[in-house]
């Protein structure tokens, strides 16, 4: 995929062609990530303080880290991704959500969650962390006019 | 003329007091302080979405485009450091304050409510953290180009006032079931 070269200069019309240049789909691959995230911690959540069931939510949280992955690995197939902003505001953004994982998996840690299950929160929590500032990365970087 | 930084540096300090405060809160159990943080902390975070979502949001979308980027340069960094912090707040008190009062527990009668919650929190956190607070961001970056792209900023601007009103729906629902475990 390339960047369009339908681009209007500083001072000219607004570049359209950024709107609708080609894309790989890590947004919805990746809220589906979170998605799959969200529903294990809160089918985790449901059994606290008791010990739950671990087969559903392993389930959720290994397609969360797969579909994490499969969204990073189309965004690398983008060549002019590397000129936009992505690895800045992917850092800042994973340093704000790491705080938040860390406060949950806290949370967590004080209800005494121990074990596997405390595997598991910990593996939700570290895709989750890495869901949201690739959601926000991503999204910048597919606005971005590289032509600029 | 847009703000140096996309967040408000200055506001960072005074989060990070918050937040230091309810790790405290929650490793002394203080039931006090649990309720101070889940209710003013999910009060603030509903009443928020609420007004975005209702009147800030269609009153946003009314507006000429150069205004629209005024208000915005101003309103949408604010709301970066605002929410996450206060969702964290009313989460992670929440979770300590249902088990506190064995809310969680299978057998009690607002088990059910707060899987609903639940829910609508997953909905929420889904829809808020994939598009809106993206679309959030990528305003705020376009906006402090020397030339900004209209076009962009008016897609996302819309995107931003459409899953405001989404995210303000699920509030009513949240109301609903936090009125209803409060009381039963």
């Amino acid at each position: 995929m390339s960047a369009p070269a339908a681009h209007a200069g500083p001072g000219g019309p607004p570049n359209l062609a950024i709107l609708t240049r080609p894309f790989p789909p890590t947004v919805p691959i990746v809220m589906a990530s979170l998605a799959s995230v969200l529903i294990g911690g809160i089918w985790l959540a449901s059994f606290v303080p008791r010990k739950p069931p671990l087969g559903v939510p392993t389930v959720l949280g290994a397609l969360g880290v797969v579909l994490l992955v499969v969204g990073l690995l189309l965004l690398t197939r983008v060549p002019w991704v590397s000129k936009t902003p992505f690895p800045v505001v992917w850092r800042w953004a994973f340093l704000a959500y790491l705080v938040i994982a860390a406060l949950i998996w806290f949370a967590f840690f004080h209800n005494h969650t121990r074990g596997a299950t405390l595997a598991l929160v910990t593996v939700m929590l570290a895709v989750f962390a890495l869901d949201v500032p690739t959601l926000i990365a991503a999204t910048v970087a597919r606005y971005t006019d590289t032509d600029a | 003329m847009p703000p140096r930084t996309i967040i408000p540096v200055r506001a960072l300090p005074v989060i990070g007091v918050i937040l230091i405060a309810l790790v405290v809160v929650i490793a002394t159990n203080s039931q006090w302080g649990l309720m101070l943080f889940h209710v003013a902390g999910g009060g603030l975070w509903t009443g928020i979405d609420l007004f975005v979502g209702f009147v800030v949001g269609p009153i946003l979308g009314r507006l000429s485009l150069p205004a629209r980027a005024e208000f915005s340069a101003r309103f949408m960094p604010m709301m970066a450091v605002i929410m996450p912090t206060l969702v964290v707040m009313t989460l992670a008190s929440g979770l300590q304050v249902a088990l506190n009062l064995g809310n969680l527990d299978v057998g009690s009668i607002n088990h059910r409510w707060l899987m609903a919650s639940f829910i609508v929190v997953g909905i929420m956190a889904v829809v808020a953290l994939g598009i809106l607070e993206p679309a959030n961001i990528t305003v705020l970056i376009e906006m402090r180009k020397p030339v900004p792209n209209g076009a962009v900023i008016g897609v996302l601007m819309k995107r931003f006032v459409v899953t405001a009103g989404v995210t303000g729906v699920m509030q009513v629902a949240t109301l609903l079931i936090m009125t209803r475990v409060a009381t039963q």
